[in-house]
């Protein structure tokens, strides 16, 4: 009982940090059509820039303030001087421009910090609070809590600002959204902002536990985009609940069969879903009637 | 009001629009026809910033216009209801009418969405349903409304009779009729020739990209050249 438990909690907080990176390719993809394979890096320099940051005596809450920002105007350049120019080009060569954003971007990490690993302070030290027997690390409530906040403020966002519904409309009818009026360039770096923030944050949260270093946004990005295809690509709760499954996967696949291959679970996720249900679990977010 | 001078418009190479030129004043309901794929649509989207031109000048209001994003010239008071409704199927009635005043920030917002309502009582009813879910032309009648709620000086509507039933056209074109009373200009695009021809002040004949006939939309009606190409009278 008290090893499942341990298994649960330290499933769900992985699953929460690739359901956040989920939810970037959600965002993204609703709001531009575009696949951003850039956005385990933006979980990287959430980290990273922290860590340098609050080494240089700048206290935690505000170097994982500046993180986030740098991150967001990481996103908007990337908008701005890579999806921008290249609007109208195939769904493939956006890919790729992404994934040449992603080694950019991780070769700069390389030459601006280093090639080490880097660790965050836990934010309530490193005692473990006991949960029936399991021995939970305080940084899991604070990760879980965190990706609470970030999902529900961005539910709040769609669902009750008119911003948020332009983003929807956009979304989902873009010729019909331009004829009402919403500047959908704006809306797509509003998207890629959104995506490199709820990122960063997913970094900060999660160094910690799992430590960081320039190259950590491959295997997330994978991970997030498995958790993204499981859930049905485009649909923000699909994102959550397919992290967490994940997340929970590679848990109780480590925990009960074998450590070795815990990565390899997100690969197979990838491949199963791509050959049993490509729409994913959720689908379309709704159908349209013509 | 709307001037249009020699515009030109093409996918790829194809050239669709071969310098069209017309205008509308105020106050009038203009019917815009022609057959399949003369550029009806390609000239209102043209118009509403969403569609490249190659050529000519649109004015509006004695200025320039056709440089201006979409955005920009929602904001001079150009709204569309596009060709095959185009509704925020993911999204409620209501805030698919809210996103139509997506440029407005007064505090009217409400009282207009009330006075479409009253212009489709229909739609009232299925406020808090998806706009994916409607009919045919529940979704027309939202389409149209959208574009209302923008405050349009002119207004821009692509087959708003197309697919629906004899007495849902009738419905929709007495709407078009009553927004003239509120001083709003009208270009409409038919398919339904005779029935645009009928309500509107004036006509073009659209053919293959430019004007082949214009006149008050009672000679056009009467016209036998256009009866017998256009509205399927001998
Ligand atoms: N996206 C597009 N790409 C290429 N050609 C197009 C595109 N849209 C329209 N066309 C072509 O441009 C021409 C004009 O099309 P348009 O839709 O403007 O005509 P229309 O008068 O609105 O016709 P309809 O009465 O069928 O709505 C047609 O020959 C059509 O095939
Ligand atoms: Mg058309």
């Amino acid at each position: 009982m008290a090893e499942f438990l341990q298994f649960l909690i330290s499933g769900l907080t992985v699953g929460a940090v690739y359901a956040l990176v989920a939810l970037g390719f959600t965002l993204i993809y609703n709001a531009s059509g575009v696949v951003n394979f850039a956005q385990g890096e933006f979980v990287m320099l959430g980290g990273m820039v922290t860590v340098f940051v609050s080494a240089a005596g700048v206290p935690l809450p505000l170097a994982a303030l500046i993180a986030v920002c740098v991150a967001v105007v990481i996103g908007l350049l990337l908008h701005r001087f890579a999806i921008e120019p290249a609007r109208g080009a195939s769904a493939v060569t956006l890919i790729i421009i992404t994934i040449g954003a992603s080694i950019l971007l991780r070769g700069i990490a390389q030459i601006v910090f280093d090639k080490q690993f880097h660790k965050l302070p836990s934010f309530s030290g490193d005692t473990p609070v006991d949960i029936f027997g399991a021995a939970v690390q305080p940084q899991s409530f604070w990760v879980l809590g965190g990706a609470a906040v970030v999902v529900l403020g961005l539910y709040a966002f769609l669902e009750r600002t008119v911003l948020g519904k332009a983003v929807l409309a956009t979304a989902a009818n873009r010729l019909a959204a331009r004829l009402v009026g919403i500047n959908t360039t704006t809306i797509m770096a509003l998207a890629f902002g959104g995506s490199a923030a709820i990122g960063a944050i997913a970094g900060i949260l999660v160094t910690p536990i799992t430590l960081t270093s320039y190259d950590v946004g491959t295997l997330l990005a994978l991970k997030g985009f498995a958790a993204a295809m499981l859930g049905g690509m485009g649909n923000p709760l699909g994102a959550v609940v397919g992290g967490l499954l994940i997340g929970l996967l590679e848990a109780f696949g480590a925990g009960y069969l074998s450590s070795t291959y815990k990565d390899a679970f997100a690969f197979l996720v990838i491949l199963v879903v791509l050959f049993a249900a490509p729409q994913g679990l959720f689908g379309r977010r709704a159908v349209e009637r013509v | 009001m709307l001037e249009i001078k020699g515009l030109r418009s093409a996918y790829g190479r194809i050239e669709v629009l071969k310098g069209v030129t017309l205008h509308v004043e105020t106050g009038e309901v203009v019917a815009l026809v022609g057959s399949n794929g003369a550029g009806k649509t390609t000239l209102l989207r043209a118009l509403s910033g969403v569609q490249p031109i190659t050529g000519g000048e649109i004015l509006f209001n004695g200025e320039p216009i056709h440089r201006l994003p979409p955005h920009r010239r929602v904001d001079r008071g150009i709204t569309q209801s596009p060709e095959g409704r185009q509704v925020f199927g993911p999204l409620t009635v209501e805030d698919n009418l809210r996103l139509g005043a997506y440029r407005r920030s007064d505090k009217d917002i409400g009282s207009d969405r009330d006075r479409v309502f009253t212009m489709f009582p229909i739609l009232a009813e299925k406020r808090h349903l998806l706009a994916g879910g409607l009919s045919g032309g529940q979704q027309q009648m939202l389409a149209i409304g959208r574009a209302l709620m923008g405050r349009p000086k002119l207004l821009l509507l692509d087959e708003p009779s197309l697919g629906l039933s004899p007495l849902l056209v009738d419905q929709i074109l007495d709407a078009i009729v009553s927004l003239r009373k509120d001083g709003i200009t009208v270009l409409l695009v038919e398919q339904n020739a005779s029935a645009a021809l009928a309500i509107a002040d004036r006509g073009y004949v659209l053919e293959t990209g430019k004007v082949a006939y214009t006149g008050a939309g009672s000679a056009l009606l009467a016209d036998p050249q256009v009866k017998a190409a256009y509205l399927g009278i001998e």
